[in-house]
C-alpha cells in the first residue's frame, strides 16, 4: 500500500481518532450510556420512609409504631433508614420523639440510621441520642429555602458549615440534600447551574453524599438529564444521589436515566409514605417497592428483599389507615 | 477532516425521535375495561373531547360480540355519531371476518386484530390458539387490503402472561412478524399485565426490531407495577415513536383486582414535553376530557399530572 491519507489513517485507528478528538471519547461514552443497556451493578437505597415520609403524613403516629416500622424495615436488607429528623417539635410534631426513637429501635449491624439535623442544636441532641450518621438540608432555590427555613442559601451554608465541624471532629459522616433540584413550589424554573453550586459547596465542606431532590416531582427526564450533566461536572458521580418524587408520575423514569448516568444510590420511602405538601391530595416519595421492581428488573443488585418490604408497607399502612401509594403492593392485592 | 457523518452513524437509532404519535386507546381498551356501562352519548362526547385536544389517533370502539363485550355494544351508534376529525384516525378492533364487515358498513376507515404471544393467553381469551388466530386474522388482513382499509396488529403478553409467566421474546417477535408481513401497518406490543421492566422491555424490543422495521412498532404499556413510564422511555431510546395511552389511565387491570392497568396519556404527554418531544397534544384541552369521563364515571383519575393539577 502506498501513502494512505491522513484521514484514512484516523479512521483506521480508534485510539489515535480519540487522541486528536478528545470531545469524541466523551460522546461515545455518553452514548454507551444513554442506551440504556449500562446499569450500575449495585445501587444503594437510601430508605426515607420514617423520616421523610411520616414527617409528611398528616396522621401522628405513635413512637411504637415508628420503631417497629424501622425495625422490620431493617430486617428487609435495607442497607441505609433515614430514622428521624432532631428538628425543633414545633415545627414539625410528628418528629418530636426523636430522641426515643433512636433509643428504641434495633440498631440492625450493617444498616446505617442517618438523621436530620438542620442545626447545631440538633446535631448535638442527634449525637446524646446516639446518632452515627447525620444528614444537612440545603434548597437550590432562594425562595424556598427562606420558606422553608427562615434563612437565605448562604445564611443556610454557614449554618451547615458548623454542623459538618463538629460532625468531623466525632468523625460522624454527614449527607447533604439539595432540595428543589428539578424545580420550586415559588420560583418554577431552577437553573442546572444553581444545583450545581449548591451541590459543590456542600460536597466541599465535607459531605460524603449529595442527595439531589426533585422536591415537586415536576422533573421529566429531561430536565433530570440536564441537571445531572451540570452537577457531575463539579461532583464524583458516586458521591450522587436522586431524591425523586412520584408527584407526576415520572419518578421512576427520572430515576431510570440517572442510573444510566451512572448514579448508584437512590432515595426513596416505604408504600410511597408522605404526600406532596404542595399539591393537596398529590403522593410525593416514590416507593420502594416499585424501585425495587424496577431495579431487580433492569439486572441489578440491591441487597433488599421485596417481599419484606411489602410486608412493612402493609404494617404501617394499616397503621396509618390509607392505602398503600405502591403500585406493585396494589398489584398483589395488598389494600385495605 | 474529520466525518461528523460517521458520528451520526453511531448516534442513528439512539437519540430519542422528534416526534412522537399517541395513540388513544382510552374509549376502547379504556372503557372495555371499567365495570360501569358508559352511555354511547357519553362515549361520543368524550371521543369529539379527545379529537379536539390534538391527538392523531383515537381508537374509537370494538366490533366484537356484545354478549362478550356488553361496553361496546353500541359500537355502530358511536362510530356514526362521533365527528370525524379531519387528519385524525379512529381505529376499530375487528376480531374477525363479521365483526370487519360491520365496521366498514359503521363507516371505519381503518381497523385493529389482536394477537398473542401466549398460548394459554390465546385460549382462554378467543377461544384458540395463536395459529389459529393468525388465520383468522389473515382473512380479515385481505378483505381489508381490496376494501382499502388500513390493518393494526396487536400483541399482547409480550413481557409476560397472566397464565404463563415468563414469555420468550423469540415468540413475540414471531407473533409480530407473521401480523407484519400479512400486511398490518403497525405491531403495537402490549405488555397486558404491567409486570415488564426496562430490562425485559429492551430484551424483547431488540428481538423484535430484528424481524420489524423499528418505524412499524409501537408499545402499548401496562402500568399495574408502576413501570409504564420507565419502559416507555427504555422504548424512545431504542428508536420506538409510536405510544399507545389511555386517557386518565382508564380501564383497570382485569387480572388484579383494584390494580391499574393502561398507562395515563397525560402522563405521557407530560414526559414527552419535557424531552423536548413533540405530540401535537394540548395537555390541558386532554386533561379536561380525563376530567369530563372521570366525573361521568364518578372515579378518581389514574393520571398522577391529573392528581397534581386537580385544585381539590
Amino acid at each position: 500500500m502506498g501513502n494512505v491519507p491522513t484521514a484514512v489513517k484516523h479512521c483506521l485507528s480508534y485510539e489515535q481518532l480519540i487522541q486528536d478528538y478528545p470531545w469524541l471519547k466523551r460522546l461515545l461514552l455518553e452514548e454507551k450510556n444513554i442506551t440504556g443497556h449500562e446499569y450500575p451493578e449495585f445501587v444503594r437505597i437510601v430508605e426515607v420512609g420514617p423520616r421523610d415520609g411520616l414527617q409528611n403524613e398528616k396522621e401522628i403516629v405513635p413512637t411504637g409504631v415508628k420503631i417497629q416500622l424501622i425495625d422490620m424495615l431493617s430486617g428487609t436488607g435495607l442497607p441505609v433508614i433515614e430514622a428521624t429528623s432532631f428538628v425543633s417539635s414545633k415545627w414539625v410534631p410528628q418528629m418530636a420523639d426523636h430522641t426515643d426513637v433512636l433509643r428504641g429501635i434495633h440498631r440492625e449491624p450493617h444498616v446505617r440510621y442517618p438523621v436530620l439535623t438542620p442545626n447545631l442544636q440538633g446535631f448535638h441532641d442527634a449525637v446524646a441520642a446516639g446518632a452515627t450518621e447525620v444528614a444537612v438540608f440545603g434548597s437550590a432555590s432562594e425562595t424556598f429555602s427562606k420558606k422553608n427555613i427562615n434563612c437565605s442559601i448562604d445564611e443556610s451554608m454557614l449554618r451547615f458549615e458548623e454542623v459538618i465541624k463538629a460532625a468531623k471532629e466525632r468523625q460522624i459522616p454527614v449527607r447533604g440534600y439539595v432540595s428543589c433540584a428539578l424545580g420550586c413550589p415559588y420560583e418554577g424554573h431552577i437553573e442546572p447551574s444553581k444545583v450545581s453550586e449548591v451541590a459543590k459547596r456542600l460536597y466541599e465542606m465535607g459531605c460524603y453524599e449529595i442527595s439531589l431532590g426533585d422536591t415537586i416531582g415536576v422533573g421529566t427526564p429531561g430536565s433530570m438529564f440536564k441537571m445531572l450533566q451540570s452537577v457531575m461536572a463539579e461532583v464524583p458521580t458516586n458521591a450522587l444521589a436522586v431524591h425523586c418524587h412520584d408527584t407526576y408520575g415520572q419518578a421512576l423514569p427520572n430515576i431510570l436515566i440517572a442510573l444510566q448516568m451512572g448514579v448508584c444510590v437512590v432515595d426513596s420511602a416505604v408504600a410511597g409514605l408522605g404526600g406532596c405538601p404542595y399539591a393537596q391530595g398529590s403522593s410525593g416519595n416514590v416507593s420502594t417497592e416499585d424501585v425495587l421492581y424496577m431495579l431487580h428488573g433492569v439486572g441489578v443488585e440491591t441487597g433488599v428483599n421485596l417481599a419484606k418490604v411489602l410486608e412493612a408497607g402493609d404494617f404501617i399502612c394499616e397503621a396509618l389507615g390509607r392505602q398503600t401509594n405502591s403500585r406493585v403492593a396494589r398489584a398483589r392485592g395488598r389494600t385495605l | 477532516l474529520f466525518n461528523m457523518s460517521a458520528v451520526a452513524g453511531l448516534r442513528a437509532g439512539r437519540t430519542l425521535p422528534d416526534k412522537v404519535k399517541i395513540v388513544e386507546v382510552g374509549p376502547r381498551d379504556g372503557l372495555q375495561n371499567e365495570k360501569t356501562i358508559v352511555p354511547t352519548e357519553t362515549k361520543i362526547h368524550l371521543i369529539d373531547m379527545l379529537s379536539a385536544s390534538g391527538l392523531s389517533v383515537i381508537e374509537a370502539t370494538s366490533f366484537v360480540s356484545p354478549k362478550w363485550v356488553p361496553q361496546m355494544a353500541d359500537q355502530v351508534e358511536v362510530m356514526k355519531g362521533i365527528d370525524r376529525k379531519p387528519g385524525v384516525s379512529y381505529p376499530v378492533l375487528t376480531p374477525n371476518l363479521k365483526g370487519f364487515q360491520a365496521a366498514v358498513k359503521a363507516g371505519a376507515s381503518e381497523v385493529a386484530i389482536f394477537g398473542a404471544a401466549s398460548e394459554l393467553f390465546s385460549k382462554k381469551n378467543i377461544n384458540c390458539s395463536v395459529e389459529e388466530s393468525l388465520q383468522r386474522f389473515d382473512e380479515v388482513v385481505r378483505m381489508a387490503k381490496e376494501a382499502g382499509v388500513r390493518v393494526r396488529g396487536y400483541v399482547s403478553c409480550v413481557l409476560g402472561c397472566p397464565y404463563e409467566g415468563n414469555v420468550a421474546p423469540e415468540k413475540v417477535a414471531h407473533v409480530a412478524k407473521r401480523l407484519y408481513s400479512m400486511g398490518c401497518y403497525e405491531i403495537s406490543l402490549g405488555d397486558t399485565t404491567g409486570v415488564g421492566t426496562p430490562g425485559s422491555m429492551s430484551d424483547m424490543l431488540e428481538a423484535v426490531s430484528r424481524e420489524v422495521p423499528v418505524n412499524a412498532l409501537a408499545v402499548h404499556c401496562h402500568d399495574t407495577y408502576g413501570q409504564a413510564l420507565a419502559n416507555i422511555l427504555v422504548a424512545l431510546q431504542m428508536g420506538i415513536s409510536v405510544i399507545d395511552s389511555s386517557v386518565a389511565g382508564l380501564g383497570g387491570c382485569p387480572y388484579a383486582s383494584g390494580a391499574s392497568g393502561n398507562v395515563a396519556t397525560e402522563d405521557v404527554v407530560y414526559m414527552l414535553h419535557g424531552l423536548g418531544i413533540q405530540t401535537g397534544v394540548d395537555l390541558s384541552k386532554l386533561m379536561d376530557a380525563g376530567a369530563f369521563i372521570c366525573r361521568t364515571l364518578n372515579r378518581r383519575t389514574s393520571s398522577k399530572v391529573a392528581q397534581a393539577t386537580c385544585k381539590l
